[in-house]
């Protein structure tokens, strides 16, 4: 589903990526961890080029993210992703936000765009917030309404970038059940979380991101339970106290 | 010490239909039109000033800053005396319309720039990550907040224009000042003359100070609170 090849990625002087190679099958929920400034992020905003990588290559669903004649609008309506600062479009109501790259990027009828976002939003369990803006909502609220907007475009794969780390500790449930869910049934996934409870239940694989590579994978069992590398486990100490 | 038993009302009525109909109506046409296409020709400016591309980028940054660096009233002699000309032959209000837009315009651009660079990052990625092209998601994501956002900005820089239009007075284009003058001129009575023209002025600023808290109050809907 995503073939990642010697992907590096620079700022100026500062190398963040520094040759990822990783393949994501479909179905699979890969779950990325690694201390603040390893890459995670950019690792992510490289597979919708959010972030435009400096080398390497990039395939998702059949598209060369890379090659400069591949329509990247079009792979991005594949790739659904989810921010943790919600990033919801704050004039317009919940039911707006799900419904306008239904609208303006499937050209879908408005009123077809809007039951379908309805139904989105009863899938997250939100319908009675629909005419809400996302300013009265609760952040948990807000995430799972993102969650819903990604969702509306059927997206193949769907990217999360540490979606719980913003919200309020008894808000985090809420939006991992849904994340849950999605993974039940047969989404594939990239969630970079510390979330661990979450990547022993859905995950089938985690990778560990330190300064820009991946120094170690594999399945949440075995990081978790038997980290290999020192750096993991000093890692893992610290998240895990 | 002046008292309203001084004030020779009957000129103020007098010349009161000339005022409205050929100050006001005049001054009024001048800020609609300057407004609307300085607001327009602004937005167009702030996406060039923004665009990747350097020479949009550019040609939006020598006509900002020409137009913000010289005197509004030098603006409206070279274009009615030196470019209009040049182009035909044209009735001086015209002169008046085009000097004035076109300095709001680089005006508003600025506005309009500082606008789109204050919305977060993450609404054009959210935008963009839905498979949204650059165009959509100004058009539908950042634009409507950035307006939002610079709606009183906005309503200063409409106020400063009413109030600038006066200077069209210098290329004998008769708005609310210059009537006020004429009137000055054969009554002899400036009280007379000049105050109708300054209450003028004020209610064409309250109108306008009204329209713009009105467009703030129809951005605002997502503001309301649970
Ligand atoms: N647009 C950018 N320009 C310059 N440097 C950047 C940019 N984006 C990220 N960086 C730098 O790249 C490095 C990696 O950032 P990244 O956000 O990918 O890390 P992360 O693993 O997601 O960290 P965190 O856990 O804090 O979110 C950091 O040092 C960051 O400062
Ligand atoms: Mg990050």
């Amino acid at each position: 589903m995503i073939y990642v090849r010697n992907l590096h990625k620079r700022f100026d002087k500062l190398e963040v990526l520094r040759g990822i190679d990783c393949h994501i099958k479909p179905k699979e929920v890969v779950v990325v961890i690694g201390p603040s400034g390893s890459g995670k992020s950019t690792f992510l905003r490289c597979i919708n080029l959010l972030e435009m990588p400096t080398d390497g290559e990039i395939v998702v669903d059949g598209f060369n993210m890379t090659d400069k004649d591949t329509n990247i609008n079009k792979v991005r309506e594949e790739v659904g992703m989810v921010f943790q600062h919600f990033n919801l479009f704050p004039h317009m109501t919940a039911l707006e936000n799900v419904a306008l790259a239904l609208e303006k990027v499937r050209k879908m009828p408005v009123a077809q765009a809007e039951s379908v976002a309805a139904e989105m939003l009863d899938k997250v369990g939100l319908s009675d917030k629909a005419g809400n803006y996302p300013g009265q909502l609760s952040g948990g609220q807000q995430q799972r309404v993102a969650i819903g907007r990604a969702l509306a475009m059927r997206p193949k794969v769907m990217l999360f970038d540490e979606p719980t780390s913003a919200l309020d500790p008894e808000m985090v449930g809420e939006v991992l059940a849904v994340m849950k869910e999605l993974a039940r049934e047969g989404m594939t996934m990239v969630v970079v979380s510390h979330e661990m409870g979450f990547a022993k239940e859905v995950g089938d694989r985690v990778l560990f991101m330190d300064e820009g590579i991946i120094i170690e994978e594999g399945t949440p069992e075995e990081v978790f339970g038997s980290p290999k590398h020192e750096r993991t486990q000093s890692f893992l100490s610290k998240i895990l106290i | 010490m002046i008292t309203f038993g001084l004030i020779r009302w009957d000129i103020i009525s007098d010349y009161m239909p000339m005022l409205v109909k050929i100050g006001v109506k005049t001054t009024f046409e001048l800020t609609v039109v300057a407004v609307s296409v300085g607001t327009l020709l602004g937005l167009i400016l702030s996406l060039m000033r923004l665009s990747h591309f350097r020479l949009f980028s550019l040609v939006s940054k020598v006509y900002i800053d020409f137009f913000r660096g010289t005197p509004l009233l030098v603006q409206i002699l070279f274009i009615h005396f030196a470019v209009l000309p040049t182009i035909g032959s044209f009735p001086n209000i015209v002169s008046g319309f085009v000097a004035l837009s076109l300095n709001s315009g680089a005006y508003i651009a600025e506005i309009f720039r500082a606008g789109i660079q204050s919305i977060d990052r993450g609404q054009m990625e959210a935008a963009r990550s839905l498979g949204m092209s650059y165009p959509q998601a100004m058009r539908y994501i950042i634009i409507p907040q950035a307006i939002k956002r610079v709606l009183p900005a906005l309503g200063n820089e409409f106020i400063a224009m009413l109030k600038d239009s006066s200077l069209v007075s210098v290329i004998a284009v008769q708005e609310l000042a210059m009537t006020g003058s004429l009137v000055n001129g054969r009554t002899a009575r400036p009280f007379e003359a000049y105050g109708p023209v300054a209450i003028m002025y004020l209610i064409l600023t309250m109108i306008l100070s009204q329209f713009v808290a009105y467009l703030e109050r129809r951005f605002g809907k997502s503001d309301i609170r649970a």
